[in-house]
């Protein structure tokens, strides 16, 4: 609410504003800045998080918000939103293990989900030694470690696993928080890479950029075809190419275990939510040139933050869907 | 210097008396309002707090202290986990924090040599004066290792082995959990503690103890005798404000005691607290139920800090007439 009004008095006149996610602030941030320098509009984008954005951008006191968590077609009905995507991530399993090389081990979704069941709790479990053979791991105890906050990679965790695993579905399910059985919480990603680097013989799951610059030991996931794949972003680029974008309103997919041999299965991508009819419809056009702008513009940003670019084919059906976002005489705005 | 002294001296101005019955009547009647403002923000607050949880205390009333589950997924919450985790790590930093004031308070008023005693003092206030994100961080990446390796061992070689005690000392040790969450309490609560216990020793009448040191008493003596019957009432005060501290206390918490929704008897394994669930959970809890039931943490925590600060004024109520003052 705090935030709300101040938002409300910072805004300048031709400023847009909006809120949401964490996770993809630094992105929006880089975004927001280049454009203010190319076209003297401010974008006012506040990290309060994707319940926060949901709610601010429903009540209408920003013009957009932001959540990592797809929206439903029915909520998005009920509360008059239209939904895009607008940058994509991956989410990878780092471990601290003695002599173990970034990249090295081998997982699959199954074993992961058994690990965060708290069910495989010793690194030299027959389970990961059979698809870690030439790899020395030690008699110890694995420390798993999940995120103690909500958040969108917590989502997209919980939801690959319970995707490869009927018993993480049902003991556990999908959500920015859930219950997990086992191990410690860190806070933000930062939390969960400093417990991961303290704690010799644990297990964590971090954005890829988290990962690639703290150098932490990212493991191979088993995708659904079969393949141990590498987290770089050529393979969450193959994620999201062939997602089937338009078969979900909103385009609410959640691009964890694509088909695809190249496939990284933990990828997901950060939404935009907008008001889908606009008094004053002039603030809702600046949103959307601004979006336009940084999808034709911004890729080298997102990659030199580590996030994923959306796909040049994907963009043209998001801005096709923007047909939607109309003013009261339900003329579309842009 | 100069210009202070060639400022003209203040002179009170003479004004009618209806003027000072105006003045009087508006500062009157601003003191009021000031104190006024402050039960209408508490109430405000608690009220605000009950609105927002009512979506909880509706769905599961009084059985959200009892449970001890926290499922956001199935939308099932229960407070008990973190009211232990609170509970436990604010009773081990008093546990810690209460001799080790009392040791520095002793010392500073009847021990140490006359030169020492500034420099110990601000030290103290300093320690108060550091931002409890900065204990956080430093728990986390000096104090947590440090437990890990060397005192929580040793604690499990020697109290776990104590039959009946096994529990509460298991392993696996990771040096995050409930007691350096703890430690870490005691360390930020101990600077409060031994400042207040210093002001009210500083308050005894220096001829009761010197009395007391004429009749051949010890320090110990005079302590026990002397000091602490004249201060009983200072020194639980300021037990009672660094136990307040220690149960609202988050970020530092927060960074060290795990973030595990799971109740445990080991205090190695990782928890919750109140405080530090509200702070990790609040920003992307959507729905209508998660939220309220955050809230209602706060309101539980809001509860449980009220009932030691009446429990507190309550005793010091019974000493009051015991001594018949």
């Amino acid at each position: 609410m705090i935030a709300a009004v101040s938002l409300a008095c910072v805004a300048h006149a031709t400023d847009i504003t909006g809120a949401g996610a964490t996770f993809p602030y630094p992105i929006y941030a880089k975004w927001a800045d280049a454009y203010k320098k190319a076209t003297g509009i401010g974008v006012n984008y506040q990290s309060i998080g994707s319940g926060g954005g949901i709610k601010q951008v429903t009540a209408k006191t920003v013009d957009f918000g932001a959540s990592d968590m797809p929206m439903k077609a029915e909520d998005l009905r009920k509360n008059g939103l239209v939904q895009f995507p607008a940058i994509m991530g991956g989410v990878v399993p780092v471990v601290k293990l003695a002599g173990v090389q970034p990249g090295q081990l081998r997982f699959t979704g199954e074993l992961l989900a058994q690990i965060y069941l708290g069910r495989v709790t010793r690194w030299n479990d027959p389970a990961i030694a059979k698809m870690n053979a030439g790899v020395d791991l030690p008699d110890g105890n694995i420390t798993v470690v999940h995120r103690s906050d909500g958040s969108g990679t917590t989502f997209l965790w919980t939801n690959y696993l319970s995707k490869v695993s009927a018993e993480f579905k049902s003991a556990v399910g999908e959500g920015t928080s859930v219950k997990f059985p086992a191990g410690v919480g860190g806070k933000g990603n930062e939390g969960v890479a400093a417990y991961v680097q303290k704690i010799e013989g644990a297990i964590g799951y971090v954005e890829y950029a988290y990962a690639k610059q703290n150098r932490l030991a990212h493991a191979q996931v088993q995708n659904a075809s079969g393949k141990f794949v590498q987290s770089v972003s050529a393979t969450f680029m193959a994620a999201a190419a062939d997602a089937g974008w338009k078969s979900i309103p909103g385009m609410g997919v959640v691009l964890t275990n694509q088909a695809g041999d190249n496939a990284w299965p933990i990828t997901g991508a950060s939404f935009i939510l907008m008001q889908a009819r606009h008094e004053k419809s002039e603030t809702a056009k600046e949103v959307l040139r601004f979006f336009k702008w940084a999808f034709e513009n911004g890729d080298r940003m997102a990659e030199e933050l580590d996030y994923v670019p959306m796909p040049h084919p994907v963009v043209g059906d998001i801005e096709a869907s923007w047909k939607a976002i109309t003013d009261i005489n339900g003329k579309p705005v842009l | 210097m100069s210009a202070v002294l060639r400022a003209p001296i203040p002179v009170v101005r003479q004004s009618s008396r209806h003027e000072h019955a105006v003045m009087e009547t508006a500062f009157r009647g601003l003191a009021r309002l000031a104190a006024i403002l402050v039960f209408a923000l508490l109430a405000a607050i608690v009220a605000s707090l009950v609105i927002g949880s009512l979506p909880a205390l509706r769905k599961y009333g009084v059985a959200f202290l009892a449970n001890a589950n926290w499922d956001p997924v199935q939308e099932d919450f229960g407070a008990l986990v973190p009211i232990v985790g609170t509970v436990a790590t604010a009773a081990i930093a008093l546990f810690i924090a209460v001799p080790a004031s009392f040791g520095i308070a002793v010392f500073l008023t009847e021990l140490s040599p006359a030169w020492a005693r500034r420099p110990l003092g601000m030290a103290i206030e300093t320690l108060a004066a550091i931002p409890s994100i900065v204990y956080g961080m430093w728990g986390f990446f000096v104090l947590a290792p440090l437990l890990q390796q060397h005192v929580q061992p040793l604690m499990a070689r020697s109290l776990g082995t104590i039959p009946g005690l096994e529990r509460f000392f298991a392993a696996p040790i990771m040096g995050i959990g409930l007691f350096t969450a703890g430690v870490i309490l005691a360390i930020m609560v101990i600077p409060f503690v031994a400042a207040i216990m210093r002001d009210v020793f500083e308050l005894v009448p220096p001829m009761l103890k010197e009395s007391a040191y004429a009749l051949g008493a010890t320090t110990w003596e005079v302590v026990g005798s002397v000091v602490l019957p004249y201060t009983k009432a200072g020194v639980i005060g300021g037990v009672m404000l660094g136990l307040g501290r220690a149960l609202g206390e988050t970020m530092a918490v927060t960074f060290v005691i795990g973030n595990a929704h799971r109740l445990s008897a080991s205090l190695f394994a990782p928890g919750n607290s109140l405080a530090s669930a509200l702070a990790n959970e609040f920003t992307e809890a959507v729905g209508d139920l998660y939220p309220a039931a955050l809230l209602e943490l706060g309101l539980v925590l809001f509860l449980i800090t009220t009932l030691v600060l009446a429990a507190s004024r309550l005793l010091l109520m019974r000493m009051r007439r015991g001594e018949g003052a």
